[in-house]
């Protein structure tokens, strides 16, 4: 492809939309000279043919380039500017979790930059951004670092390799008598080229297709603690996010939900609304799960809030199902009570005549993820039709699908869809929808709000109500356990049956999660690594009510039931809760054993004499093949349970950025800790959700923060996930140290004494 | 219906209902964006900023109650010398994970240390409970004030 004597607007219409951020970048905003952009489009052309949203240019791409995917071409992901700033495209949204810094890190590490001169920047929904073993593009799973660790090295070695062979060229030396540190190519005699003044020239060499990485003890970034590279922004309110988009003339939409799930409107009384100053329009609208809602859409949030007041609805609920939590509680105890589809068998004989035995029942509310920035998403249509663009600014963990899905709403083809994918204050998981839900809703109110005669750009924000009655929660459980022991714990028959909706259910991932008609993500976490035969089944009744994963997903039930459980055996064999996990473990639970070894060394657990009224806790979890063991301190304070120390011991082989896995451990153990707060529940009445906010929907706070030391078992394999394992074992360890001290087991989150 | 606020030191007109609370005359009027909304009804401390020194909830407080009055956003946080510190110490100890909450944070730690240059443990918690952060950064939020306020002695 050539470009020369294209204008700018032809080229960019010839490129695929991974380049769209690059040439933004290169226009004349950032001083850059018309020839050098010219010149970058065309090497982009040259280095970028194979996308394949360019089919066209698929063959016909230089073969130097050939056999490289869209993922694996450094000019999608770095950009080396004249004054030596590199700028690496990551492919996850950041949301707290430090993979901005975390990759950008793996990738300077190879491609020798200086770090001081690295920044971070979001890709958008292009292909080249899709995680290399999803297939598309996901933030999820505790995978960015697991997934991308390679790509992101090779990366950085393609680029080094690049900026070595334009040095080479320009010195006219062969390139094995070169050598970079910090950000330099040196050369023969000391001579030096920075990489900024090489960048140019280096962007015109063939992409290499085999690069060879640093043996790991060459590592000077990879392993060392290093501060967020957005640390400065977010410490001085200059960070912005989705929600501080603004565009000129931007309107700002509330939605209305009905308080019955999928209800519609009966009757609209608007006119108190429309009267409101600075209210433009009152408009029904379709919503996603076939509902109906009312948009108010005017001039900033507090006009349109004012309005939504004024508004008189009357809903048709008819034909939809009234959830009642506590008769779906009583439901799920008479499903619990008999065997589900089966995930795995095992002989239950010898569960009749088991010398002790441990009958029990566990209950889990509804969760929702409630992120601290409110869920909203900007929608810009310009044109109609074959001539239309949208423009969608969002954070969100799943931009391809959104695309799409925006695309769908808006009744055009996703190529005319730019997403912008924006730096988001928390998610958990409430950002990755597979409905696309908020991203579908502020298309829907874009659309209409076009219809109406409305041409600006309309922000669509949540009050934090519409977040916590919105829909999408960590399902409610139920989970019912037989099992048989000897007077030495050793595990004769363990009948195990679990109870809640499919998260995967009628979504397209269903014939990948759904086997035998057991959902996967309800199911992990049990067993595993302990050595005990094991009836598995599961029920999924169906519930109006939409389900989601949330933070460490099935292992924020299933991790609690198993260390709860291990726990009680040990309690009733009268024996050391670390020492039987261990005996109990399989021969290949080597992690599992590091981890809960380092946490137990750390604590001074067993050596150590605690104050009157603490007792120790103790749990072990995998998941995201993590593992996370936690020693915890805990009393009853005023007949409430109190947490005030963690020691956590990590094995998620190689750490990258070991304060990254500090700041995930800790955050995840809050969030675990968020399951045992009083208040930590939602519920529903005559089938609208009971809570509203953060003063009956409570998360810890301050006050509720234990102490927790982190350590890191050593490792020099390939790194894996910390964004969810610090999750699940949380809360057991903390309710085993209050059974410890009250002698009865907490069965049930929130925790209930007495 | 303009209203003129001292905001950052400076007299700005708002125009806006007078009903309309401080948070969103400096988000959407202003556009003023380094204060967050989180729940709108003083829960979560995502909005704080300072009115004649002391943390307030912006979302709650109505612009009319605040004329004549100096409301201070964390856009004035580095023009501050207890605000400055308390801005390195939270680099330094690298608190902020998404970062959504960390204005209404530090506007609060920075009204605490004005007040009290030398807070116990107890008192940073009792000041800081009514900021709730969901990534699970209190740990670093203590370690932060303490800095700031060995850094100001």
């Amino acid at each position: 492809m050539h470009f020369e004597n294209h204008t700018a607007e032809q080229i960019r219409a010839h490129l695929p939309p991974a380049l769209a951020h690059r040439l933004q970048d290169v226009e004349p905003a950032e001083g850059i000279a018309r020839r050098s952009f010219m010149k970058m489009a065309a090497v982009s052309g040259f280095a970028l043919g194979a996308y394949p949203l360019v089919a066209g240019a698929q063959q016909g791409a230089a073969p130097a380039a050939a056999g490289l995917k869209p993922d694996q071409q450094p000019a999608a992901f770095v950009k080396i500017a004249r004054d030596d700033t590199v700028t690496v495209t990551v492919n996850r949204l950041e949301f707290g979790q430090g993979t901005h810094t975390g990759l950008a890190m793996v990738l300077a590490e190879e491609l020798d930059a200086d770090w001081s001169k690295v920044k971070a920047v979001h890709g958008n929904a292009d292909p080249a951004y899709n995680d290399p073993a999803f297939g598309m593009q996901i933030t999820g799973g505790s995978t960015a670092v697991k997934h991308s660790y390679t790509q992101y090295r090779e990366l950085g070695a393609r680029t080094r390799a690049m900026l070595l062979a334009a040095a080479a060229k320009q010195w006219n030396v062969p390139v094995a008598s070169l050598a970079t540190e910090r950000g330099v190519v040196i050369g023969p005699g000391g001579k030096k080229l920075t990489y900024g003044a090489l960048a140019d020239a280096a962007m015109l060499q063939p992409v290499p297709t085999a690069v060879t990485l640093k043996d790991p003890s060459r590592f000077k970034l990879i392993g060392q603690p290093t501060t967020r590279l957005d640390a400065k922004l977010k410490s001085s309110g200059k960070q912005t996010f989705g929600i501080d988009v603004r565009l000129p003339g931007m309107l700002t939409a509330v939605v209305v939900h009905p308080p019955v799930f999928g209800s519609k409107v009966a009757s609209l009384d608007d006119a108190a609304a429309r009267a409101v100053k600075g209210v433009k329009a009152v408009l029904r609208m379709p919503l996603h799960d076939g509902g109906e809602g009312v948009a108010v859409i005017g001039e900033g949030y507090w006009a349109v809030k004012q309005g939504r007041e004024a508004l008189k609805v009357e809903w048709n609920d008819a034909g939809r199902e009234k959830v009642d939590s506590a008769k779906q509680l009583a439901s799920y105890r008479e499903l619990a009570a008999k065997p589900g589809r089966i995930k795995h068998d095992a002989d239950m004989a010898p569960l009749a005549g088991a010398p002790q035995r441990i009958s029990a029942e566990f209950v889990f509310p509804y969760l929702a993820h409630a992120p601290m920035e409110p869920l909203n998403c900007t929608v810009q249509i310009e044109g109609t039709g074959a001539n239309a663009k949208a423009s969608v600014w969002t954070g969100t963990q799943m931009p391809g699908l959104d695309t799409a899905a925006a695309a769908r709403t808006l009744g055009i083809k996703p190529e005319q869809v730019a997403m912008h994918v924006q730096m988001a204050g928390g998610g958990f998981g409430r950002r990755g929808l597979l409905t696309s839900d908020f991203v579908v809703e502020a298309c829907t109110v874009a659309k209409i709000a076009q219809a109406a005669g409305i041409s600006a750009p309309v922000r669509t924000l949540w009050s934090r109500e519409d977040d916590v009655r919105g829909g999408y929660y960590r399902p409610m459980h139920v989970h019912r356990a037989e099992i048989g022991f000897d007077a030495q714990g050793k595990v004769l028959a363990w009948d195990h049956v679990i109870v809640g909706q499919s998260i995967m259910a009628g979504t397209f991932f269903e014939p990948m999660m759904l086997k035998n008609g057991v959902d996967e993500t309800m199911v992990e976490g049990m067993g595993k690594p302990y050595d005990v035969p094991m009836r598995l089944s599961a029920h999924h009744p169906k519930l109006n009510v939409p389900v989601l994963w949330w933070r460490s997903v099935g292992s924020t039930h299933t991790g609690y039931v198993m260390e709860t459980l291990i726990d009680e055996i040990a309690r009733a064999t009268n024996q050391d809760p670390v020492a039987y996990r261990m005996k109990l473990m399989d021969a290949k639970a080597t992690r599992h054993r590091a981890a809960l070894q380092l946490a137990v060394d750390k604590s001074g657990y067993g050596k150590k004499t605690l104050p009157a009224g603490r007792a120790w806790g103790v749990a072990v979890h995998e998941s995201f093949d993590s593992v996370v063991a936690y020693v915890v301190e805990a009393s009853v304070v005023d007949g409430s349970p109190k947490l005030h120390q963690v020691t956590a011991g990590v094995h998620c082989n190689l750490a990258v950025n070991p304060k990254s896995v500090e700041a995930q451990i800790q955050g995840g153990a809050l969030m675990g800790l968020s399951m045992c707060v009083p208040g930590a529940a939602i519920t529903l009445k005559d089938g609208v959700v009971e809570q509203s906010n953060f003063g009956d929907f409570a998360v810890p706070r301050i006050t509720d923060m234990p102490e927790i030391a982190v350590h890191i078992v050593p490792s020099a394999d390939a790194p894996t996930g910390v964004g969810e394992p610090g999750l699940p074992p949380l809360a057991p360890a903390f309710a085993n140290a209050i059974a410890r001290l009250t002698g009865k087991p907490l069965r049930e989150l929130p925790f209930k004494l007495g | 219906m303009a209203t003129t606020l001292n905001i950052n030191g400076k007299d700005v007109r708002v125009d806006a209902d007078e009903s309309t609370p401080i948070l969103w005359a400096l988000r959407d009027t202003l556009g003023m964006t380094g204060t967050k909304f989180g729940c709108g009804a003083a829960l979560c401390g995502a909005c704080t900023v300072h009115l004649n020194g002391a943390a307030i909830r912006s979302c709650v407080t109505p612009i009319a109650s605040a004329v004549g009055q100096k409301i201070t956003t964390i856009e004035a946080l580095e023009t501050d010398r207890v605000g400055k510190a308390v801005h390195q110490a939270w680099v330094k100890a690298d608190v902020a994970q998404c970062g959504y909450c960390q204005s209404g944070q530090i506007m609060s730690a920075t009204a605490l240390l004005k007040a009290n240059p030398k807070p116990s443990d107890a008192e940073i918690d009792g000041a800081m409970a009514g900021n709730i952060c969901r990534c699970g950064t209190y740990a670093r939020v203590r370690i932060a004030i303490k800095d700031a306020a060995r850094s100001l002695a």
